[in-house]
């Protein structure tokens, strides 16, 4: 079965948000996938870097639901070498800042108890699942 | 001094909006003015004759035509006055059409009342013009083609067979360039060294090409007609007329270094014959190999040549050469895939570029098996090309096609190999490119799409292993090659930075040469004289590089032929008395025409009569010969004499070269502008002095603009600078005095951008709109602010 994606104006919506947040200019990615097997958390995305920024370029909103937005490891090895200079990094966090504007709290700090998670995990998972 | 004035009606063009008989009565009334005519095609031979006959029976010595564009028709006059007996420039056009009838058809009104100005303004100019003589240089058939590969070959053998002398240098020891090195071309896939060896023996033979090869080119003055340009021609210590080519040297030189021709893979003696098909075809001793020529350590090689070719006296020798046009085919560099460590060139023993892998297909051709190839197989696209990261933004054009070429030629010697060619956009752009294209799909090569971010090396068997998203399928694909082919793009070659700092050639954004024109003028540079062929001008295949040859030999052939040339009346000139030697305006001067000899001195081949140097004299000494500064500041004056309280007169001086043209599309294309919007003719927005601008706001001007070529397609390189520098000058001064120094700007155009130049139009009109006119009393301290410097 072949998905169709009916390009309306909320896509295109979509796709300014998510360009004012980064300050990136995602329509300059020419998908070379560069940033894919630059990524070392690629194999365990849903989606891979190259295939975010396509779905951003058309305005494709379930990537938010994606669970590769999370897995970026913020590393910044696409942004160094994406031919294009764009700063992908900047991209998936401009991504999760969308879930995390909403405000629900992924993580309840209570529940968590201090030794069970490395203090930068701690840290890292406080940034990341709570708005 | 005696004017006519002609106003047409271009058939309606003009007179359905303007009320061409009442410019007609305004323009009687002109000082000087002593015929008028309202005529329905002036650029029709009727039209044409009646200035011809006014000229005649009214001792008429100057014309003014109000009709459409200069640049639609000015030739036309021209011709017009030269036939009744005027100098060309004894004319000036009134652009009452695009100016005024087309952009303001709504509100024929203004038309008419702008067109009267436009006349006035013409006519004023006139006045003030001074009959200007076409000066006309001798020049004669010697010409420098620099570089020796397929590019100079091809524009060397073009002018030779038209007559010209042609003086070849080449840096390396033979010619042939990189296509001597290439096994075969696409898309026709002819061997590359078959087709080339002809065209080089003739280059040896042809009596008008005098090849200097193992040359440098150590200066150049002077210009066109005239360049002066002193080579040194290396020892070769190889006597050329004599060696035989025998190799019998070569079996006794105890020196082996790598051979730079098949790019260090293989090695060479100190004393070598460059190529087999070296042209001239004999060897040469390598100085800095050769265990010693002064005092002489080994002598071996003399010892075996029969030929008795060898000479360890051999010394540099130096030529001067006068020289009247140069063509340049400096060429290229392949990308240095070092600087994309993630590759691992260099480092792993797989990955090698795709110009190594040529010089092991023609050596494997001839018997030699340089290293094995192996059956798997992927080329990797774009490697210094379109990446940001290293700074190289363009495509290199030819990588797509010779990658499809080298995967067609191994797969077809082998069809068990498996060829994977890793791209993110192919170009196969070119004539039979798309077939050819197919044709390697056919053979079982597979396209995919998505380049790798890395590439590791097995270290058990060294295979690498490339890990690369098919960008179509969304996976992530990993497999083991026995040969990663870096399929490396185009930069400059280092020979080309080298004469592009000689010569003061400027480049693109790119590093490559920069051409005149990029539609019209692909092959002249920016320095009259000077033509450009092949890569040195930009990545290009072979097609292309000979089809550029042949047009700069072309281009280099319509100046010399006649034996003589016109050159542009539009030059510089220096006012001996007033000018202290202060050189201030060799700063400005973006081709370097000024020379210091006590006073300055322009030279005026050389200048391009931009009139940049002029606001750089302190002591106003410098004007243009034609649009002068008399004749500017009379046009400023027309434009705003019969200014009313209230009225807007803005004021946008536009290069003839972006901002005239520009202008003239919008009329063309009737968008409207206001029609407070006065646009002033000027070669260049550089000539256009802050004291003129401070002028014009004196006399009462509400704005002013200057429009300017971009950098990237002007004649003029860097009069963008001299403009900011201008342009600030006054806002200080318009500043200083309490006017708002918003109403001076400037812009650089090309010719396309017809929205930009209607807005800017309308905006600098709302400036004065929204701040009025400026109260006279502090118009008139604009008399007294120094224009600070
Ligand atoms: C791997 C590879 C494969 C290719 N395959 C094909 C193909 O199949 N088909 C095709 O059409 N094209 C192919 N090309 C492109 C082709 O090589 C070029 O189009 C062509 O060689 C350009 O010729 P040129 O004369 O402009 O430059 P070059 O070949 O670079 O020649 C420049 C010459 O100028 C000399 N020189 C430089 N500086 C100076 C100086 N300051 N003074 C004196 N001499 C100087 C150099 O020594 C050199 O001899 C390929 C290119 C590469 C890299
Ligand atoms: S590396 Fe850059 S250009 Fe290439 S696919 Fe990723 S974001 Fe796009
Ligand atoms: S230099 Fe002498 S020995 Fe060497 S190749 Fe030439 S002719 Fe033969
Ligand atoms: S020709 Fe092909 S490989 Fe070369 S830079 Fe352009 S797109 Fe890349
Ligand atoms: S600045 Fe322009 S006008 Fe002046 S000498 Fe140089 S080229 Fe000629």
């Amino acid at each position: 079965m072949t998905e169709v994606i009916h390009i309306e104006k909320k896509n295109v919506k979509f796709l300014q948000k998510v360009v004012e947040l980064s300050g990136e200019e995602v329509t300059m990615c020419e998908q070379c996938g560069i940033c894919t097997t630059s990524c070392p958390m690629a194999e365990e995305m849903d989606v891979s870097p190259a295939g975010i920024m396509r779905a951003v370029q058309i305005g494709d909103e379930s990537v938010v639901e994606s669970k590769a937005i999370w897995f970026c490891a913020s590393c910044f090895t696409c942004t160094v070498r994406c031919p294009r200079g764009i700063d992908l990094a900047k991209v998936t966090e401009a991504l999760r800042q969308l879930t995390l504007r909403k405000n629900v709290d992924h993580i309840d700090l209570d529940e968590v108890k201090k030794e069970s998670l490395p203090a930068i995990a701690l840290v890292s998972a406080l940034r990341k699942f709570t708005g | 001094m005696r004017i006519g004035v002609y106003v047409c009606h271009c058939g309606g063009n003009i007179s359905d909006i303007v009320d061409v008989d009442e410019v007609a009565q305004f323009a009687s009334h002109l000082p000087d003015v002593v015929v008028v005519r309202s005529i329905s095609h002036m650029c029709s031979e009727s039209g044409q004759k009646a200035i011809v006959d006014d000229v005649g029976e009214y001792r008429l010595d100057r014309v003014v035509v109000a009709a459409c564009s200069p640049q639609f028709q000015g030739t036309t006059f021209e011709k017009t006055l030269l036939k009744a007996g005027l100098k060309p420039n004894m004319v000036e056009m009134a652009n009452i059409r695009e100016q005024s009838a087309w952009p303001h058809y709504e509100m024929p009104e203004k038309a008419t009342e702008k067109a009267k100005v436009l006349t006035a303004m013409a006519v004023e100019k006139i006045r003030r013009a001074k009959p200007v003589e076409r000066e006309s240089m001798k020049i004669g058939k010697n010409v420098l083609v620099i570089g020796g590969g397929i590019a100079g070959i091809q524009a060397s053998l073009d002018l030779a067979n038209a007559g010209f002398n042609v003086f070849l240098v080449e840096k390396s020891p033979t010619i042939g360039g990189h296509m001597a090195q290439l096994s075969r071309t696409f898309p026709t896939e002819d061997c590359a060294s078959c087709i080339l060896t002809p065209k080089m023996a003739d280059v040896a033979e042809h009596p008008n090409i005098h090849l200097l090869t193992y040359s440098e080119i150590l200066e150049v003055s002077g210009s066109v007609g005239n360049f002066k340009v002193r080579i040194k021609m290396k020892p070769r210590y190889v006597d050329e007329s004599r060696c035989t080519a025998c190799r019998e040297c070569e079996k006794v030189c105890p020196v082996s270094v790598p051979d730079e021709f098949n790019l260090g893979m293989t090695k060479r003696k100190a004393i070598y014959l460059p190529s087999s098909i070296a042209t001239p075809h004999s060897h040469v001793i390598d100085a800095d190999a050769c265990l010693g020529i002064v005092p002489l350590r080994c002598g071996l090689c003399e010892q075996v040549c029969e030929a008795n070719a060898i000479n360890y006296d051999d010394m540099p020798k130096y030529i001067n050469l006068d020289i009247d046009t140069i063509i340049v085919a400096t060429g290229f560099d392949i990308f240095n895939a070092k600087l994309k460590p993630q590759y691992g060139y260099g480092k792993f023993q797989n990955v090698i570029t795709a110009l190594e892998l040529e010089r092991m297909i023609v050596e494997a051709a001839e018997g030699h098996i340089i290293r094995p190839i192996g059956k798997d197989i992927a080329f990797i696209q774009c490697v210094g090309s379109r990446d940001k990261q290293v700074g190289n933004l363009y495509c290199s054009r030819i990588c797509c096609m010779y990658a499809t070429k080298l995967a067609s030629l191994l797969k077809r010697a082998d069809p068990s190999r498996d060829i994977y060619i890793f791209y993110t956009d192919l170009r196969a752009y070119g004539k039979g490119f798309e077939e050819y294209y197919r044709n390697a799909q056919n053979l079982g090569i597979k396209f995919i799409r998505g380049r790798p971010g890395e590439l590791m090396e097995n270290p058990e068997n060294k295979k690498v292993i490339v890990r690369v998203e098919d960008t179509l399928t969304r996976k992530i694909i990993e497999k083991e090659f026995d040969l990663v082919v870096l399929s490396v793009g185009l930069v400059p070659s280092k020979g080309t930075i080298e004469i592009a700092e000689m010569l003061k050639l400027p480049r693109s954004s790119d590093g490559f040469l920069k051409e005149a024109h990029p539609k019209f003028r692909p092959v002249d540079t920016p320095i009259e004289g000077i033509f450009v062929a092949g890569t040195a001008q930009g990545p290009k295949d072979i097609p292309d590089t000979v089809a550029q040859a042949s047009a700069a030999a072309a281009r280099a052939i319509t100046l010399m032929n006649k034996g003589e040339f016109e050159m542009s009346p539009i030059k510089a000139i220096i006012d001996e008395e007033k000018c202290d030697g202060c050189g201030e305006c060799i700063k400005h001067c973006p081709v370097d025409a000024i020379k210091m000899n006590g006073k300055a001195k322009i030279n005026i081949p050389i200048c391009k009569g931009c009139g940049a140097c002029i606001s750089s004299c302190p002591r106003d000494a410098i004007d243009l010969k034609i649009f002068s500064n008399d004749e500017i500041m009379a046009e400023i004056e027309a434009a705003l004499k019969d200014k009313k309280a209230g009225e807007k007169r803005i004021l946008i001086f536009a290069d003839n070269i972006c901002t005239y043209t520009l202008a003239d599309g919008v009329g063309t294309a009737k968008m409207r502008y206001s029609s407070d919007a006065f646009i002033i003719r000027v070669p260049s927005s550089s000539r256009v002095t802050p004291k003129m601008m401070l002028k014009a706001f004196e006399m009462g001007a509400d704005g002013i603009f200057l429009g300017e070529c971009e950098e990237a397609v002007s004649p003029y390189p860097k009069t963008l600078k001299v403009i900011e520098e201008n342009v600030k000058k006054v806002k200080d001064a318009l500043s200083k005095a309490g006017i708002e120094p918003d109403r001076v700007q400037y812009s650089p155009f090309v010719t396309v951008m017809f929205p930009k130049f209607v807005n800017i139009a309308n905006k600098m009109a709302e400036i004065a709109n929204k701040y009025g006119n400026i109260p006279e009393e502090k118009r008139k301290k604009l008399n007294i602010v120094e224009v600070v410097e």
